[in-house]
């Protein structure tokens, strides 16, 4: 998840120096060298190994962990042959889907709007609430919700306080509960990306839009969005890459259970190297997962064309 | 000027960065470059399990005033089976990190010597005394694919069915219960869910998060009372497309799908059995356990301490699908100490499992733990069978009891049948698809050449 950001914040900043004079560029570009160095150490390294590990059938345990084979593409064929992983690349879309690029960015865009209208004790409280869940460490954020939502938990305990019954939530639900838990924790960034991108829309701009009639709706959707289009496509990409990488949340919350229902591909992946001990195969699932996060940075990148104003 | 200034900068950024690393190998070096040797175990540990960390810490004190420059670093890992297996398996693998010592289920063995994880000690074994007092089967039980031994057995344990004669009197059941047959079972069990149906009436592992315990206190247990088996070991295939099979699923299929078992939210959390020894069994809010022999020791002694269960708790014999064969059925496996393959002192870390499995310490162990013992002068000490009135029922399943395939393959395999009988569980397939699902995973991880049908 981490490599993922910064691969894709590296990505977005190389293209800056470029414009600049030659001569300039060659003592700019010297002191990247051990940065860029250890770049390639530290993250094209481990891509390309685990590029090679996914075309091995190396295991945890027994004789393939220590001596094993070259088999080519056999573990990526199986993979798109297998309806476990086209079912985990859906709940992973899913997910994705529905808790970063809808919940995290919609809910935090409309904390940020409904937090620059309020009054400034309450702005402050909330913001502090919000920031709260973004602070939590993952692990403990997760148990958190997990005692949020399980059977004998929080959520139920307060449905049983107005009357009602409560569900075993992480049972029947699962998908819904990890994508709750999800959006309650990641919608403090997104909330603070458009918190400092709204406080630089000029006002003069509003004024003038106001001035010609533009309604509220109007001023938002004509004004306010294209002018943070950048802020909008960076935040959408870092939290569709965070999501995408999401596992304690989802491991601690359900397992990846019952069964597969909330196995996304991180949590595949991981089940599949070390509890089925097929580490070559599990490998090839994250990289798999490398490939989705690139798709969507690309897309991301040419569909809102952030540099380019 | 500027370039220079750079190079410089960035000189000394890479040495900044080589040093740091350096600093953390020269660290960890350091430990085994001075004359006395440090000899580490690994092990499980967890709330309900603490027998093992309790003889290991005695082992500990004796060991080192006996052995002044050997220092034992014992490292307990407080996770359940599951997780335990994993997180050995990463330390393993790399040599840096790997154990000397290290706490071994049986089936594991195969597969981990395979891997080059473990140390064959064939050789230490030859000079202690005390080999000859383990019995021929724990001996079988340390061997590896090669014929060469890898870890010395603590004790053995058997299978069968607890349960509560309190809810079984309120019920209208007998309390000196024995099914005959699998319909026996789920008869008492439906009995209760009608006369007391605030408590879970049968509890059967069926969670992939419980792990082995799925697998053999589940699935195996129902299995190998059928007239088919797992692996035959005759031809060395594995068995696909039995009935016995398909039945075994069945039977879980009807446990969880009639609510004769503990909801969903239990059975497929991975604390399931700690929570059925600690918690469901003694508040009584589970009437039937299909459980291992080790149980009682949670309850005899420790933090989780259960007095009344001598009066509470019966034990019935497991019996097969319909009774055939010799009636009943069991399974049996056990656990070794076993040394790392990359232990610097080899010799101190067998001296120091000689010590923790000694006449004493393996007593202490397999009364506290409640284990089956395989040191003969322990299994024949009176004070041994005198500690525990379960021992006389559990040690009786003996002669029904059966042992998991000794194959490198198995621990893989016994993964996708915990994937079988979860989805019995969750009720996402019917048992014939389960079964083929496990069929083609087999045939996946073994080939097609060492399956049978």
């Amino acid at each position: 998840m981490a490599d993922l950001a910064i691969e894709a914040g590296r990505g977005r900043g190389s293209s800056a120096p470029r414009s600049r004079p030659r001569r300039v560029a060659l003592t700019r570009v010297l002191p990247l060298v051990p940065a860029v160095a250890l770049l390639l150490l530290f993250l094209a390294g481990p891509i390309v190994y685990s590029l090679y590990g996914s075309l091995t059938n190396t295991a945890l345990t027994g004789y393939k962990a220590a001596n094993p084979d070259f088999i080519g593409l056999d573990n990526y064929a199986n993979l798109f042959s297998s309806p476990e992983f086209w079912k985990s690349v859906w709940l992973t879309v899913l997910f994705v889907g529905a808790s970063a690029v809808i919940g995290q960015n919609v809910l935090g865009m409309l904390l940020a709007l409904l937090m620059r209208s309020s009054v400034r004790p309450l702005r402050s409280i909330v913001g502090g609430l919000v920031v709260t869940a973004w602070v939590l460490p993952e692990i403990v954020a997760a148990f958190a919700l997990y005692a949020f939502f399980s059977t004998d938990g929080t959520l139920n305990s307060m449905l049983g306080w107005i009357g009602l019954d409560g569900t075993t939530w992480l049972i029947t639900f699962p998908m819904f509960a990890v994508i709750m838990a999800n959006i309650w924790r990641g919608t403090a960034f997104s909330m603070m990306v458009y918190n400092a991108a709204l406080s630089e829309v000029p006002p003069e701009i509003t004024e003038a839009a106001e001035i010609d009639g533009a309604g509220t709706v109007q001023r938002f959707f004509r004004i306010t969005l294209p002018m943070i289009r950048r802020s909008i496509s960076t935040n959408l990409m870092l939290t569709t890459l965070q999501t995408l990488g999401v596992f304690t949340l989802i491991w601690v919350m359900t397992g990846g259970g019952p069964g597969t229902a909330s196995s996304t591909l991180p949590v595949l992946a991981y089940q599949q190297a070390f509890k089925f001990s097929q580490v070559g195969y599990g490998t090839a699932i994250a990289t798999v997962t490398l490939a989705v996060g690139a798709i969507f940075s690309i897309v991301y990148i040419k569909a809102l064309k952030p540099e380019v104003d | 000027m500027r370039l220079k200034a750079a190079v410089a900068a960035s000189g000394v950024l890479a040495l900044a960065t080589l040093t740091a690393c350096s600093g953390g190998d020269g660290g960890a070096d350091g430990d085994s470059a001075s004359g006395a040797s440090t000899v580490t175990v690994a092990y499980q540990k967890t709330t309900a399990f603490h027998q093992l960390d309790d003889m290991l810490q005695v082992a500990k004190t004796q060991f080192e005033d006996a052995n002044p420059d050997v220092t034992i670093e014992l490292q307990p890992i407080e996770a359940e089976q599951d997780q335990y297996f994993t997180k050995l398996a990463l330390m393993n693998g790399s040599p840096e990190t790997a154990p000397d010592v290290i706490y071994e289920d049986t089936f594991q063995i195969r597969s981990d010597a395979a891997a080059g994880y473990l140390l064959p000690i064939d050789d230490y074994l030859a000079d202690w005394e005390d080999w000859d007092q383990f019995f021929e089967n724990a001996k079988q039980a340390g061997l590896g694919d090669d014929g060469k031994t890898y870890g010395v057995s603590m004790g053995t344990d058997t299978r069968g069915i607890y349960f509560n004669k309190t809810i079984f009197e309120q019920a209208g059941l007998p309390t000196d219960w024995q099914p005959e047959s699998w319909d026996d079972i789920l008869d008492a069990a439906r009995t209760v869910k009608e006369k007391v149906p605030d408590v879970i009436p049968l509890n059967i592992y069926a969670g992939k998060a419980a792990g082995e315990a799925t697998t053999m206190q589940g699935f195996e247990m129902l299995l190998y009372g059928t007239e088919d088996t797992l692996y035959d070991t005759d031809s060395s295939k594995w068995v696909l497309g039995s009935e016995g099979f398909t039945d075994s699923l069945g039977f879980l299929d009807t446990v969880y799908g009639e609510g004769l078992a503990p909801s969903l939210d239990i059975a497929l959390d991975a604390a399931v059995g700690n929570r059925v020894s600690t918690e469901l069994l003694p508040q009584g809010k589970l009437a039937m356990a299909v459980d291992g022999s080790w149980m009682p020791g949670g309850w005899i002694s420790g933090e989780n301490a259960w007095p009344e269960w001598e009066q509470t708790m019966g034990m019935a014999k497991m019996p097969t699908q319909d009774g055939g064969g010799p009636g009943f059925t069991s399974m049996s496996g056990g656990w070794t100490l076993a040394v790392g393959a990359h232990a610097e002192d080899p010799q101190a870390a067998f001296d120091f499992i000689t010590t923790a499995l000694n006449k004493e310490n393996t007593f202490k162990y397999d009364t506290e733990n409640s284990q089956i013992a395989v040191r003969k002068d322990v299994a024949e000490d009176p004070e041994y069978i005198a500690y525990n009135p379960s021992f006389e029922f559990f040690s009786a399943l003996v002669d029904v009891t059966h042992f998991r395939p000794a194959t490198p393959d198995y621990s893989q395999i016994s993964s996708n049948i915990q994937v079988a009988a979860e989805a019995m569980a969750t009720q996402q397939q019917s048992p014939e698809d389960a079964a083929a699902a496990y069929d083609a995973a087999v045939t996946g991880i073994v080939g097609d050449d060492n399956t049978t049908d």
